[in-house]
């Protein structure tokens, strides 16, 4: 059937924002990358792969950010991913609790990541916090720390952040997951007498794969997008150890305006998140079965 | 079953207790806070911070421009991005593929990635300190993940659908209006309540492009507070709880679409 001409006016509007917001600043901050520019003066000068190898080998701070970063999305995807699928698997039935406690575990998504900060860094204040006035009042004083001033836990700190702002969301998409699996599956197991493991193991967790594949891509992206909890809870301190790549970038671009090397760094970043994307998909998908 | 009753019953506590902590902190003094963190407020139940905040903060302002941005960029996204989905879905072949992957690749590169060069842009199109400028680098940043739910939708319509209408002579803008939008509703809500919750709490982009106060949203004021108020937590929590309240109205109202929202736009 012929469609008329008049369908590609459909999307003008969109692709002309699309090319000027996005698509354009993105190829520029790969041309930048190769320039000393300062963001503020109209000149500036090529000055090849040096950014590049600055970053790599001459920036210690950039070195520790990158690791600050996988850290954190490591803590966030392994706990996020294991207590929204527990909690899943706890929630499953679409009974009254669970509707209201589904809808309790979900809520912290909904708030702006800036309140988020604000209500954790009292939890966390070292006097003040509901954190430690609780460990004290069991007589674990000994645990009571400076949770964001300690730059050996200040990174989990915001990780246990973090997981406790979007699990929720997970929660849900692994619910969904579940309520998608056929039921007679469950009842051939029952039948045939596997035990609540087998069945997890052989049914539950196979058939979960694409959920899951989905909710570890997605903690991912993220955990690295991180950038407004960082911010607003320890800006990246104390000494660097909660520096993550989105701080970094900021930090050079600025208060150091140094552009250049500002988007040498977003381009490794790119890079980075496309590897990981693509290996997770890799090993994801090898997974996956149907029955 | 011990086990599960207690698991669920921490982290329904570990939920709420900051959230109730948030309130009743908001009607607490300062002093109060540093003499007895975790009480009550003494005054009981009163909103002495919540007034005080509206006299010293240009909180109005901050509110009208957080939903004038949010407004505006929820529509156009979704009005753009429909708009597209329709144009992919009917055109089926290799262009409206590459159109399709075109704009997945935007869902592929976070903004933290883009802030440098959109500066310099933005900048450079005299478009910082104006809420025009933030709606924009909205509505592009956001395109791609409605693009993508609205597509996914679009193609579970029967084609039929089309081919009658375009019998009874339909031109393309009818059918899209008149045929197409309507039946989407239920994926078009959903975005528009995604798009709603990442817009209302964006702090990027103001933060990147926004200095004056006039033109500054909720998100980027309530950073400001940190600055102004620092340990003053009774004030910062009152801007927590005024800058949250019109989600959390929402999500009190239309919580089945809140979850199907924040997950599809999860799915992508």
């Amino acid at each position: 059937m012929k469609i008329s001409k008049t369908i590609y006016l459909f999307f003008i509007p969109g692709l002309i924002l699309y090319s000027i917001f996005f698509l354009y600043p993105t190829f520029s901050a790969v041309f930048y990358s190769f320039t000393n520019w300062d963001g503020i003066s109209a000149n500036f000068n090529f000055v090849g792969f040096e950014n590049y190898t600055k970053a790599v080998t001459g920036d210690s701070v950039f070195v520790k950010s990158v690791g600050n970063n996988l850290e954190f999305m490591l803590f966030v995807v392994i706990f996020q991913t294991i207590i929204a699928l527990i909690f899943a698997i706890f929630l499953v039935k679409n009974t009254k609790v669970n509707y209201m406690l589904r809808a309790l575990f979900f809520f912290p998504t909904i708030l702006s990541s800036v309140s988020v900060a604000f209500i954790w860094t009292f939890v966390y204040d070292p006097s003040l916090g509901i954190l430690n006035q609780i460990l004290s009042l069991i007589g674990l004083d000994f645990l009571a720390l400076n949770w964001l001033g300690n730059g050996d836990i200040a990174i989990y700190a915001l990780a246990f952040t973090q997981v406790w702002f979007h699990a929720g969301q997970m929660l849900i998409i692994f619910v969904a997951g579940l309520h998608a699996i056929p039921f007679d599956l469950y009842e051939a197991a029952k039948i045939e007498g596997a035990t609540k493991w087998q069945t997890f193991k052989k049914i539950t967790w196979p058939l979960l794969a694409p959920s899951a594949t989905i909710v570890i891509a997605y903690t991912t992206i993220q955990s690295f997008q991180a950038f407004d909890l960082v911010f607003a809870m320890t800006g990246g301190g104390p000494n660097n150890t909660t520096e993550i790549l989105s701080t970094y970038i900021y930090e050079v671009a600025f208060r150091g305006y140094d552009f250049g090397y500002a988007s040498a760094i977003s381009v490794i970043f790119m890079c980075v998140i496309a590897l990981i994307t693509y290996l997770q998909f890799k090993v994801l998908r090898s997974n996956r079965v149907s029955y | 079953m011990f086990f599960r009753r207690f698991a669920i019953f921490i982290y329904a506590v570990l939920i709420l207790i900051p959230l109730i902590m948030v309130m009743l902190t908001s009607m607490k003094t300062r002093e109060e806070t540093f003499q007895n963190p975790l009480g009550l407020p003494e005054a009981g139940i009163n909103f002495d911070n919540f007034i005080s905040i509206f006299y010293e903060q240009t909180m109005a302002g901050y509110f009208v421009n957080s939903a004038t941005v949010t407004l505006f960029s929820v529509t156009l996204t979704l009005f753009f991005a429909s708009m597209i989905a329709y144009g992919i879905t009917r055109l089926n072949n290799w262009k409206g593929n590459s159109l399709f992957g075109l704009f997945s690749l935007g869902m592929m590169v976070p903004p933290q990635v883009n802030m440098v060069p959109l500066y310099s842009l933005v900048l450079n199109l005299g478009l910082t300190n104006s809420l025009l400028g933030l709606i924009l680098v909205n509505i592009a940043s956001t395109l791609p993940v409605a693009v993508f739910i609205l597509t996914g939708f679009m193609k579970t319509l029967p084609k039929e659908l089309f081919e009658a209408s375009t019998v009874d002579g339909a031109d393309n803008w009818k059918m899209y209006a008149k045929v197409t939008l309507p039946l989407s509703l239920p994926s078009l809500s959903a975005t528009a309540i995604f798009l709603f919750v990442m817009h209302w709490n964006d702090l990027l982009y103001p933060l990147l492009f926004i200095t004056d106060n006039a033109y500054k949203t909720l998100p980027l004021a309530l950073l400001d507070f940190q600055g102004q108020y620092s340990t003053n937590y009774p004030m910062l929590f009152t801007g927590v709880l005024i800058a949250s309240a019109p989600m959390v109205i929402m999500y009190i109202f239309l919580q089945r679409y809140f979850v199907a929202g924040m997950t599809s736009g999860a799915v992508k």
